[in-house]
């Protein structure tokens, strides 16, 4: 089937995504050589510039979180940033210690769900989890298992483990119960030999042997592993830059095949996410996370795009123990109420976080009785899209001279898989077309 | 023969499909009832037919509404699941400029003129007006919600394997607010649609600290005026009132029929 060097094909994967949803691969090849590869997003808009004016400031969080599922924790903290920003908001130590609880917590979900159910099905040559629940019944049993702590784990500390409704402007609305989050802690712990088991999976996986260095980008923080905040970092200018200044970061613009807006910093393209993070900030891991990264094989900087899945698993280590060090440090002090009032006026500000996919800004505009007039929100997934498209057309080549067309299609998918759960399901309903 | 179930997509964030994933603790127990023969979010799989569609997601434009017809012909019960899916969402608001407006909005003049002159892609841009699954085809059950209840998934799926129809009750979220012990959001100072809208949802919204934002729709014959008659005294305008009844239904505004 292979080496022929004569195929001429049409690959084409429908029904692929914006931010969850929907997008396709087409490629055609002609004599072996790649005449044309695309990668199309096809998700219907949902105009969330428009569903957010005349809304009051702190009705923002709470609804913008709706924008993606898999991220509404990082949506919601990302908003609450840019309106405390436009309103000149404070927000107490313990408020930001529960924030970042809570969005370590929406880590170990997305992360989990992606590594357990969406990759590893891949390496095992199995079209999704449920025929592992015949062959590796422990490996299924752990994955729910870890998976439904992380649920209960953002259930505990946001209200709700989907679009939670606790965190507000300035604070909580109603503080996690200590005896719960007490629970949550002594589960995490009892959790850590199944992280273990997790990086020997992972370890045992065959990664697909490709290279394409491009810029990565996160945001970077002095005293910390930046997720809840930080300034954008490039690892082409070895700078970083205010996130108010996003719209010079992210340079937007519209292609035809695609409903999400592309991106590009200083090069062609750039990559956002778990392993852009790793890249850039890769001592200020925890010890067990840098530890999981040996073990894994991955040495920053990486420039194999198919290595953001062990990124991912290295980041599940570092939250699980920077959770357990934060729920420490909660239940020692414990929590008080406090005064979150606030009063809507004009304002203008960004925000910007990491979310498992990447660095999320968003940026509003409240005219003067207080209501929404302007917002916008770049999203990682539309980062990223550019730099997958280059990352294929960089790889179909050998591809194509290398692999069977289902192993070309199998390694396109996990591509895509790679750098993103909510894309990567997507691919998953595929109509592959081979024309001679 | 297990009931086949299938999930689709359309404009939604997914999280609704996600809340069933979540189903963590029970995931294997719902394999024992039914074969879930297509879910893109999980499963590379798909199917010609089942016998349950559960249909995520508003319809926005009219290659969805082409999907959802043919997802329609293809099984025997149709469920919305969610609040895009059975009212529209907050993404329906746009409703109120045009959809030539809201993409010029968003990605400006040019690059709108661009991509819809394009030969090949010009249907991915042809938005419609934003609608709930209900205003293209016939929908048999209703699950609300931003995002689904777990629990009336199951209890909808368990309904559907034993052959009985699936109930639920029909009661505001304030029902179950009471039987939570929460203090009434009104009480603090808040405005709260949890007299109005229906239940199910064991008001977990206010459990947690909010108020009812109301995305469960509209319960039939709930004393509307009355309650707008509240809003009023707590300094809300009319347009204010009509923005809050249709912060997540602005697809559907009025009360739906009752399911049975």
């Amino acid at each position: 089937m292979s080496n022929d060097g004569h195929k001429t094909w049409t690959i084409a994967l429908n029904h692929v995504t914006r931010v969850e949803g929907h997008g396709a691969i087409k490629v055609s090849t002609r004599d072996g050589k790649v005449e044309e590869l695309k990668l199309s997003i096809i998700e219907a808009h949902r105009f969330f510039e428009t569903f957010t004016e005349g809304m009051l400031p702190h009705e923002i969080p709470w609804i913008v979180g709706r924008i993606c599922g898999i991220c509404c924790v990082g949506h919601q903290l990302a908003a609450s940033k840019a309106v405390e920003s436009a309103l000149g908001l404070t927000v107490s130590a313990q408020s930001q210690r529960l924030r970042r609880l809570l969005n370590e917590s929406q880590f170990l979900q997305s992360h989990l769900l992606h590594v357990y159910f969406l990759a590893v099905p891949d390496y095992v040559g199995v079209p999704s989890v449920l025929p592992l629940i015949k062959t590796h019944p422990e490996v299924v049993k752990r994955a729910l298992k870890l998976k439904h702590l992380a649920n209960e784990f953002t259930t505990v500390i946001g209200g709700r483990a989907l679009h939670p409704m606790s965190n507000t402007l300035r604070g909580w609305r109603k503080l996690p119960d200590l005896d719960k989050l007490e629970q949550i802690r002594a589960r995490l712990i009892d959790a850590l030999p199944d992280l273990d088991a997790t990086v020997g999976i992972v370890k045992s996986l065959k990664i697909p042997d490709f290279e394409r260095e491009t810029e990565y980008v996160s945001l970077k923080h002095p005293d910390e592993y930046a997720l809840y905040d930080g300034e954008v970092y490039s690892s082409d200018s070895g700078e970083t830059t205010p996130a108010s200044d996003y719209r010079n970061i992210t340079n937007e613009f519209t292609v035809p095949h695609s409903t999400a807006k592309w991106a590009r910093w200083h090069r062609e393209s750039y990559m956002v996410g778990a392993l852009a993070r790793v890249n850039n900030n890769y001592h200020q891991l925890h010890p067990a996370a840098q530890q999981a990264a040996e073990t894994l094989g991955l040495r920053a900087p990486c420039y194999n795009p198919y290595m953001n899945n062990v990124a991912q698993v290295v980041e599940i280590v570092h939250c699980a123990h920077n959770s357990l060090a934060m729920l420490e440090q909660v239940l020692n002090e414990g929590l008080v109420e406090e005064d979150i009032d606030y009063t809507p006026g004009p304002g203008h500000g960004v925000g910007a976080i990491e979310v498992p996919r990447g660095t999320l800004f968003h940026e509003f505009r409240f005219d003067d009785q207080g209501r929404c007039c302007d917002s916008d929100a770049v999203i990682p997934t539309s980062q990223n899209i550019n730099n997958i498209e280059r990352d294929m057309k960089a790889f179909a080549p050998r591809m194509v001279a290398e692999m069977s067309r289902d192993e070309v299609t199998l390694h396109l998918e996990m591509l895509l898989r790679a750098y993103d759960p909510c894309i990567s399901c997507s691919v998953h309903m595929l109509d592959v077309e081979f024309v001679d | 023969m297990k009931l086949k179930i299938a999930f689709f997509d359309m404009a939604s964030c997914e999280g609704c499909q996600l809340a069933i994933l979540d189903c963590e603790d029970i995931f294997l127990h719902i394999l024992d009832l039914v074969e879930i023969v297509e879910f893109r979010e999980a499963l590379s799989e798909t199917a010609p037919r089942f016998d349950i569609a559960f249909v995520e997601g508003s319809i926005n434009r009219e290659m969805d509404a082409d999907r959802l017809r043919d997802i329609r012909a293809r099984c025997s019960w149709l469920v919305s699941l969610g609040a895009c899916a059975s009212h529209g969402n907050v993404q329906a608001r746009s409703n109120a400029l045009s959809p030539a407006e809201n993409l010029q909005r968003v990605y400006g003049a040019e690059a709108c003129h661009t991509v819809h002159t394009d030969p090949e892609y010009w249907p991915l841009w042809a938005h419609t007006r934003v609608r709930a699954v209900h205003q293209v085809v016939k929908v048999d059950y209703h699950l609300r919600g931003c995002p689904v209840d777990r629990h009336e998934f199951l209890h909808l799926v368990k309904r559907l394997v034993a052959g009985s129809l699936p109930r639920f009750a029909r009661q505001p979220v304030c029902v179950e607010c009471k039987y939570n012990g929460n203090e009434c959001a009104f009480a603090h100072g808040e405005t709260c649609m949890g007299q109005i809208t229906w239940g199910g949802c064991d008001a977990i919204c206010i459990n947690g600290g909010y108020r009812c934002d109301g995305c469960r729709g509209l319960l039939p014959g709930a004393n509307l005026e009355a309650h707008r008659a509240l809003l009023r005294e707590r300094g809300l305008g009319e347009a204010e009132i009509d923005s809050r009844y249709r912060l997540f239904c602005s697809a559907d505004v009025g009360p739906q029929e009752a399911q049975p």
